[in-house]
């Protein structure tokens, strides 16, 4: 563990996207490497379809599960509008890795959603490192569009100086057996992906 | 085993009870609290249930102390509620093995219909009330919480807020103390309370005392002494939060949270010249410390906390320190670009989404209740007139029936899932019937507790582990109550549950109409080979009959129709709206 180093990373999406497992991977990845981690989102009635977001900190010592605003190093998006809704979480020049997909919210009201348009463009006005990637399309190419979020995982890790070998671990520890070797080919396929200007 | 894990709160919470020795565990479903029951089933040398509701959990888990083995209760913040009148007894007649209630609050309502600081429920009771910050603190806290009960015969608070139940961090295990329950003492005196309660009224304030000078020396109770320009006296996840904003600051770090150590925290003001009290909902903390007229050298003008931090929803570093800063609101692009709310939605097949869309239908008044079917408030159902919490809106509707029966009696309609009118959905039926009404319901049969995740229940026929047991018969049941009209329809035929509504709501008696299928989300439901549906555009007329369905497969923002394949179960609801056979399954070679 290199003590110097301290995250802040934030994930999104709509519920059933998947965003737990991800997390979860992640700060076990950070475990692995030897940080102290914490994690935080919220359960029940948030994820019937809502908005989802997932906290997770690692250093060498953690208080708050929960990051300030201002203060993410990687926001990971598995939604675009999501991806809008936490930004502000982003510090200047972070990352803002965006799944390319669109789910229009339900209404609150009578009224027809109108989804926001120019997303990218507008977050990448921002001063925020923006990087959409079409995991499911990808994924669909591999065999599986179900390794999408294992992708975006995989574009992520190098930014998070988390090394490989700790990904790959919690992977084999975490995974059915059955779905390990997809998602270590997809995690590799994530990585060539990752935003090397950043 | 690997000595440490990275768990959540509440795996960590019911780690500490086993390693505490406990023999039964007794809760119902709620979130943020239904974990640990959920955790606690996998020990098998403990007792553990799903009960019927909190007051029996309670009652349940009490009776076991009683027999001398240590137990646990755990429900949600409103929970404590409905166990209340249990829980007020309890100060009189003390406990055998220790006795520890566990009430997992939801600041910011994340998942509840109200906010509530139950740390009052401590000093309304006069029992005592720990609090951990993190999920290592969780699990020694429950430990710690078994003895204090045991040492000073009470039953003894456990508060959880939503961030200390599902955030994780890493714990480190002890080796459990399983000792086998002491034997039960007879001590009518003491136990039959209505008669001899009397004699331990005093005992009550006695105890207070005692537990006041053991919070002097707790050691969870402590000070971190560092600047003395600020002094932070927090409890709870707040300390989590303040730390990262003062990092310099003084702490006093209360993990007993009543009653509170008083010539310490006179002790820690002394030492410092300002003190920020940081904790979350109400001034809990803030007023026992200006009832306790601390003499701090600079003056009580220099204790500041709801003056600062709010009492509104939850805090966050962020909440707490823009506060001290006083720089208002956090900065987000709302002001620059239309960021459209996401509300939670019934799933793709939800067999509520067919009961909501014959009640929009036939324009009735409904009265829901808690649980997922409380979205078929949200368009395009528009269904819901009231909801307010776990079993109210049967007794609400026959109110509103009293008031309106001629005018409104035949339109009135109270929902309610079988989880919820097990819960304490049949007491109010009962009244109906007894006093001559003529409400509808509608028995909402998922068959599961569906928004907490499909917890077991009386009408399941399964217990917490999975084991066969007697499933409720509803049919019966509400027969025996004294209900005549009884129909049960499937919600995936709409027709069929129009017809059913129609016939129940003409009828001068009450009646119940029961709505049944298994929630899509059980996994014997998801087991199934799905045949998803497809919109044909050379038939769509472009009407949106379909989107009346709610369904979120269903994309209505272009002027066709959109049917994801992948979100699509093939429950046909949408096929039977259509009017121009526009809809159909996707054939499937």
């Amino acid at each position: 563990m290199n003590s110097s180093i301290k995250k802040n990373l934030l994930f999104s999406g709509v519920g059933g996207q998947g965003i737990l497992l991800i997390s979860e991977l992640t700060a076990r990845a950070a475990i692995h490497a030897g940080f102290d981690v914490k994690k935080t989102e919220v359960h029940g009635a948030a994820q019937r379809g809502g908005s989802v977001v997932s906290h997770v900190r690692f250093s060498q010592k953690v208080y708050s599960p929960l990051s300030k605003v201002g203060d993410v190093d990687i926001l990971l998006s598995l939604e675009k509008l999501e991806g809008l809704r936490w930004a502000h979480y982003v510090k200047d020049g972070g990352i803002i890795l965006l799944n390319n997909e669109e789910r229009s919210p339900q209404p609150m009201t009578e009224k027809k959603v109108e989804y926001p348009q120019n997303i990218e463009e507008f977050l990448s006005s921002k001063r925020y490192n923006v990087q959409t990637i079409d995991a499911i399309s990808i994924a669909s190419e591999m065999g599986n569009y179900r390794a999408a979020n294992t992708i975006l995982l995989g574009a992520m890790a190098s930014h998070t100086e988390i090394a490989d070998e700790h990904w790959l671990a919690v992977m084999k520890e975490n995974l059915n057996p059955k779905i390990l070797e997809l998602n270590l080919k997809a995690f590799e396929r994530g990585k060539e992906l990752t935003y090397s200007s950043v | 085993m690997n000595n440490k894990q990275f768990l959540s709160g509440n795996e960590a919470i019911a780690r500490g009870a086993w390693e505490a020795g406990i023999h039964v565990a007794c809760g119902y479903p709620g979130t943020p609290s239904t974990e640990i029951i959920e955790n606690l089933a996998r020990y098998e040398d403990v007792d553990v249930e799903w009960s019927t509701n909190e007051k029996v959990a309670f009652d349940v888990a009490y009776g076991a102390s009683i027999a001398g083995a240590r137990s646990l209760v755990s429900m949600k913040h409103v929970g404590v509620n409905v166990a209340l009148d249990s829980l007020m007894v309890t100060p009189f007649s003390g406990v055998n093995g220790g006795f520890v209630v566990i009430t997992a609050d939801d600041p910011g309502m994340h998942s509840s219909q109200n906010e509530q600081d139950n740390r009052f429920f401590a000093k309304f009771a006069k029992i005592p009330m720990l609090e951990p910050s993190d999920c290592q603190e969780a699990k020694e806290f429950v430990k710690v919480a078994f003895d204090i009960s045991e040492q000073f015969d009470v039953a003894v608070f456990l508060r959880t807020t939503t961030r200390t139940s599902h955030s994780k961090s890493i714990v480190e295990f002890s080796e459990p103390n399983r000792t086998p329950p002491q034997k039960y003492k007879q001590d009518p005196h003491k136990h039959v309370v209505p008669i001899w309660g009397k004699r331990w009224r005093n005992n009550i304030e006695e105890r207070l005392k005692k537990l006041e000078e053991f919070a002097e020396t707790f050691p969870f109770n402590a000070i971190e002494w560092n600047s003395k320009k600020i002094g932070v006296i927090t409890s709870g996840i707040c300390y989590e939060y303040a730390k990262e904003v003062f990092p310099d600051a003084s702490f006093l770090k209360l993990g007993m949270i009543f009653p509170l150590p008083k010539k310490m925290i006179e002790y820690f003001c002394d030492g410092v010249e300002k003190i920020y009290v940081i904790e979350e909902l109400e001034p809990f903390l803030e007023e026992q410390l200006r009832l306790l007229g601390v003499k701090n050298p600079f003056g009580l003008t220099n204790i500041s906390g709801k003056d600062m931090f709010t009492n509104i929803f939850e805090l966050s570093p962020d909440i707490v320190s823009r506060a001290f800063n006083g720089n208002g609101k956090q900065k987000n692009f709302e002001s620059e670009i239309t960021i459209p709310p996401r509300p939670p939605v019934m799933c793709p097949g939800c067999p509520h989404s067919g009961v909501y869309y014959v009640l929009h239908k036939l324009k009735t008044i409904v009265t829901g209740d808690i649980g997922c079917y409380t979205l078929g408030a949200l368009p395009p159902f528009n269904a819901l007139d009231t909801t307010f919490c776990m079993g109210s809106g049967i007794g609400n509707a026959f109110g509103m029936e009293k008031v309106h029966r001629n005018t409104m009696g035949k339109k009135l309609v109270a929902v309610i899932g079988d989880g919820t009118f097990l819960h304490s959905g049949i007491a109010p039926l009962i009244d109906i019937v007894f006093n001559k009404g003529i409400t509808t319901i509608v028995l909402m049969d998922n068959s599961t507790t569906g928004m907490t995740g499909h917890q077991q229940h009386p009408g399941m026929g399964k217990t917490v582990r999975n084991l066969d047991t007697f499933a409720i018969n509803y049919e019966q049941l509400i027969r025996a109550i004294g209900v005549n009209h009884i129909r049960v329809v499937d919600p995936y035929d709409l027709e069929e549950t129009e017809a059913a509504m129609k016939e129940a709501l003409a009828l001068n008696e009450p009646a119940v109409v029961i709505s049944r299928r298994p929630c899509v989300l059980i996994e014997e439901e998801k087991a199934k080979t799905r045949y998803p549906y497809e919109i044909l555009d050379e038939l769509c007329e472009e009407c949106d009959l379909c989107l009346k369905i709610g369904c979120p497969a269903i994309d209505g923002s272009q002027s066709v129709p959109f049917i994801s394949k992948e979100r699509c179960i093939g429950c046909n609801l949408c096929a039977e709206l259509c009017n121009f056979d526009a809809i159909r399954m996707i054939p499937t070679n």
